[in-house]
């Protein structure tokens, strides 16, 4: 592909982009290339492409602009190509002036597909090198660095002597080697300078781009990117390291908000309640609910959704929790076996029922921009998402913590679970304060949905995968304890995610149960066992 | 919100009075034909298979409507398997021998398939099978209207490899029985085309996986090798979710590394917010975006019966329709539904598909399809950018694999599902 042949077309693009909408009409080889996004057909769309990035016809970026974003239209019958600005409105694309009149009635979008796309982002970013928006130009040099087209290299030689951001510059530069390590003619001396280059880059695009290398390459070049793959590799795999750590640390948090409603229900009451999982369900679906309310009515309160959903997921899942308790569990503590069985019952139930409301299929639950996308620490990788659900499972552990330890809610429930008839002696009512325990377990399982909505599916088969992983968790941790817990599901995270490169996702999760069974063995009361009194009831 | 959930109560409604109905119409009636539809409507698979009860509803309704077949009204039987492999034997048994179907439609999953097999043998009846499945299979009693690998995953790698020049092969899917042999097939077809072992990486996760962190930046360190690579993807319903999510969070586009899924359908994808997904690829035999007079006349059916104008198409609801236009063209034939004479009659049957050709079923009963490669889209439809020039005949025993390459079905010639060539022996590879 040629987009740019002469330096001088490329200042006339520029040119264009502050002029873009305003730009005269020229008849000439813009206005044939135009035509070909006419034809619906991907391959004229590519040849529309590269004319018109080569027209260097002011709209050009424009255009391809509009085209990446799937606001470019065209007109069969009329033989007519429109974009649409941000605002909606349709300007004609060979004068960039607003259509006249009605828009023609075959009006339909010029479709683009993979390759199509990546044409559109070397296109744009030759065109774009010279934007005054420092990001663009750095997008524009990252665009080029992936399609290493050579034909874009003028233009970069000429945005490089331009540039006074120095990371911009940096990003310049490395589009630049890229090309050159792939050019015939380049000189070794240009090509060892570019291995530099390339080298100090040091992420896996840079391996990449160095292990392309064409095998004509003088030897000392082909032995300096030798070098620089191996150097690049080792420092990779230190970062490696750190970013098994971060996901250990990320699956641990997931863990540690599906097992902390299950530490109170089953580690601090004792029940072995099997609908936890269910409770997790319906903390998803009341983030869905939300949503969809806020959609049809406030669509501007959007960001705020998981915000909102937080306290009404504890409500909803809290009632139904403490629902469960005085309806069926408080006829059955001391009968663990058949408590398994109803709260079992009670799950399927749940799921059935959420599935005649909402349907079998997944619903979708948005995430809010905060919560999309990553950024980069060195070569640390890290999701936002993943990120705040960390963080969001901190802040639940240390509530609750605080909330057994400070609140009178919280000094009533050790009491009850420590030592129920001096509890009941003391004037606590034991009955009141074993609901509000369960719903308070179940509604911290509903606030785990909402986080878990975002990564997971919203279907009512939620609850089910987390349900075994909470139970290892609790055990594992020690049963009531919550630091147990806390601990038991970071190591268990980290534990699987050092495993998982090496043996595998199906492996891994085999290899974690029996390493738990082994230590179960040895210790039958996990990490933190109770002392006390309570070990004897 | 509320509208929605007063379309659920409604639909609710409309099924338990068309249940109603129907239990009312068999207390009278002995001069119905009945339908067995064998689908999960709870549990796990209830996500996928509730649809296709729906669509057979629709179908029968239609024929009824149409004056029912050989004079008699056509009348389905509904039961509920839940998801549950060995009650998916059970309630084949009750659907042939308590309540008598002519034929059944049904199941999902490969192991519910392998499930009820025995009972469809031993009582002698028809199986509509509307799933694409691993292959490596072609029985009597079983009518295979999905794909089989030659007819979608085979296709979606030639797409890649001629239109996409990749050379670095990903091979991701959950770990059971379909992906396995699927992923085995290409392992075999991709090294017949050249592919150095190195450049190929197989992955397989558990069922619902939905920690994705470590594998999407393992399919990214596979692809920064200097070579295109792309993601060939059997990975099952429920995990995709999560695992397109994180491939769009940590920034992997379709332009760099493209997911081909052949799981992936106009279903799935109405639970997902669909931007980080443009450009990823599905292989199919049908796109509900496939303009044609007859997809757009089934489409609308569909938005009427389901009375959901939202309800999307997918491609096992098109096989079901073939199936059953199949079906009724030979019980028309032969002007019977007695099952040796149906199983007789239907090789060689045609019906058209909803993409505008005409579906054939073969002998070794799995039939004619076209392929089609299609884009996601932003609004969670497929844009069709590749399709085979014809129809591709399924082809039950893949030419790949060592063991079934001499394998071929024919039920009409041979009489004999696994007919060895090289021996020339029924009875498979031994």
């Amino acid at each position: 592909m040629r987009f740019i042949r002469e330096p001088l077309i490329a200042l006339l693009c520029l040119l264009g982009l502050f002029l873009a909408g305003a730009g005269p009409a020229h008849a000439g080889p813009y206005e044939d290339a135009l035509t070909g996004f006419t034809g619906d057909s991907y391959s004229d769309t590519a040849a529309a492409i590269d004319a018109v990035a080569a027209s260097g016809h002011p709209l050009a970026a424009t255009v391809i602009g509009a085209l990446q974003e799937r606001r470019l239209h065209f007109s069969a019958a009329a033989k007519k190509v429109f974009y649409a600005d941000k605002a909606g409105t349709l300007h004609d694309a060979a004068t960039g002036q607003p259509a006249a009149g009605e828009p023609p009635a075959d009006l339909a979008m010029v479709r683009v597909n993979n390759r199509l796309r990546r044409s559109i982002d070397a296109a744009l970013g030759s065109l774009t090198l010279m934007s005054p928006d420092a990001w663009r130009r750095y997008e524009a040099a990252q665009a080029v660095f992936k399609s290493r087209d050579e034909a874009a290299l003028p233009a970069l030689d000429q945005a490089i002597a331009k540039e006074t951001d120095a990371g911009v510059k940096r990003a310049l530069e490395q589009a630049w080697a890229s090309i050159v390590l792939n050019q015939a003619g380049a000189s070794a001396a240009d090509k060892l300078t570019a291995v530099q280059l390339i080298r100090e880059r040091g992420d896996q695009d840079a391996v990449g781009i160095l292990s392309a290398l064409p095998a004509e390459a003088a030897q000392p070049v082909r032995k300096a990117a030798e070098d620089a793959i191996a150097a690049i590799k080792g420092e990779l795999a230190l970062w490696e390291v750190a970013q098994n750590l971060w996901y250990g640390l990320s699956l641990g948090s997931v863990l540690l908000l599906a097992a902390i409603g299950l530490a109170i229900t089953f580690g601090v009451m004792g029940v072995i309640n099997m609908a936890h999982g269910e409770m997790v369900m319906l903390g998803a679906y009341t983030t869905f609910a939300v949503q969809e309310v806020i959609r049809t009515h406030n669509p501007a309160l959007f960001g705020y959704s998981l915000a909102i959903a937080i306290p009404l997921a504890f409500l909803v899942a809290g009632i139904v929790g403490i629902a469960i308790e005085r309806c069926v569990i408080r006829f059955l503590y001391g009968r663990p076996l058949e408590t398994l069985l109803a709260t079992w019952g009670l799950s399927l139930m749940l799921q059935q029922a959420v599935r005649s409301i909402f349907g079998p299929t997944n619903r979708e639950v948005g995430a809010p921009s905060w919560m999309s996308g990553a950024f980069q620490i060195g070569h640390l990788n890290i999701t936002y998402n993943r990120l705040w659900i960390i963080v969001f499972a901190l802040l639940v552990f240390a509530l609750l913590l605080a909330l057994l330890r400070y609140t009178r809610l919280g000094l009533e429930m050790r009491a009850v679970t420590q030592n129920r008839p001096m509890a009941a002696a003391m004037g606590i009512r034991t009955n009141r304060i074993d609901a509000l325990t369960f719903g308070l377990g179940s509604g911290i399982a509903g606030i785990a949905g909402v986080a878990l909505s975002q990564i997971d599916n919203v279907s009512p088969n939620l609850g089910q995968g987390y349900i075994i992983d909470s139970f290892m968790v609790v055990v594992f941790g020690g049963v009531g304890n919550l630091w147990g817990t806390l601990l038991g599901a970071f190591s268990l995270g980290i534990a699987n995610k050092f495993l998982e490169p090496y043996a595998g996702a199906v492996l891994g999760k085999i290899a974690i149960l029996v390493l738990i069974i082994l230590f179960i063995q040895k210790r039958p009361r996990g990490l933190f066992a109770l002392k006390g009194r309570a070990v004897e009831s | 919100m509320m509208n929605e959930i007063y379309l659920y109560v409604r639909r609710l409604l409309v099924c338990a009075c068309v249940l109603a109905v129907f239990t009312a119409q068999s207390a009278f009636g002995a001069d119905t034909i009945k339908v067995g539809i064998l689908h999960s409507l709870s549990g796990t698979m209830a996500i996928s298979e509730t649809t296709l009860k729906d669509v057979m509803l629709m179908l029968i309704e239609d024929q009824n409507k149409k004056g029912g077949l050989l004079g008699k009204k056509l009348e389905p039987v509904v039961v509920d398997p839940a998801s549950n492999w060995p009650l998916f034997a059970e309630k084949a048994r009750e659907l042939i021998s308590k309540d008598k179907v002519s034929a059944v439609f049904g199941c999902w999953t490969s192991v519910s398939r392998k499930s009820v097999l025995p009972v469809f043998k031993e009582l002698n009846s028809i199986l509509f099978y509307p799933v694409q499945y691993e292959g490596e299979e072609s029985e009597r009693n079983v009518f295979y209207t999905g794909a089989a690998p030659n007819q979608q995953a085979i296709p979606a790698v030639d797409y890649l490899m001629k239109e996409e020049k990749v050379q670095r092969w990903v091979l991701a899917g959950t770990d059971y029985v379909y992906p396995r042999t699927t992923n085995k097939i290409l392992e075999a077809y991709l090294k017949a085309k050249g592919v150095a072992a190195s450049d190929i990486m197989i992955n397989s996760t558990p069922f619902g996986h939905s920690d994705w962190q470590t594998i999407v930046a393992e399919i990214k360190k596979f692809g920064s090798a200097g070579k295109k690579t792309a993601v060939v993807s059997t990975i099952n319903g429920d995990a995709n979710v999560p695992f397109y999510k994180e491939l769009g969070n940590q920034g992997v586009k379709a332009t760099d590394i493209p997911v081909v899924a052949f799981s992936v359908g106009e279903e799935e994808l109405a639970g997902l917010d669909t931007k980080p997904l443009l450009g990823h690829l599905a292989a199919w035999n049908y796109f509900q975006s496939i303009k044609d007079t007859s997809n757009d006349a089934f489409i609308k059916q569909w938005h009427a019966f389901t009375k959901n104008p939202k309800r999307v198409t997918n491609d096992p609801m098109e096989a079901h329709y073939i199936g059953f236009k199949m079906w009724v063209k030979a019980v028309e034939k032969v002007k019977s539904t007695d099952p040796d004479k149906v199983i007789a009659a239907l090789p060689g049957i045609e019906a058209p598909n909803l993409t505008g050709g005409m579906s054939k079923m073969l002998p070794n009963h799995h039939i004619t399809k076209p392929v089609f490669i299609g884009e996601v889209r932003a609004d969670g439809q497929f844009d069709v950018v590749w399709k085979t020039p014809g129809l591709v005949p399924g082809d039950a025993w893949s030419d790949f694999l060592p063991g079934s390459k001499d394998l071929t079905g024919d039920w009409v010639k041979l009489k004999c599902g696994n007919y060895n060539t090289a021996t020339k022996k029924c009875g498979g590879s031994g």
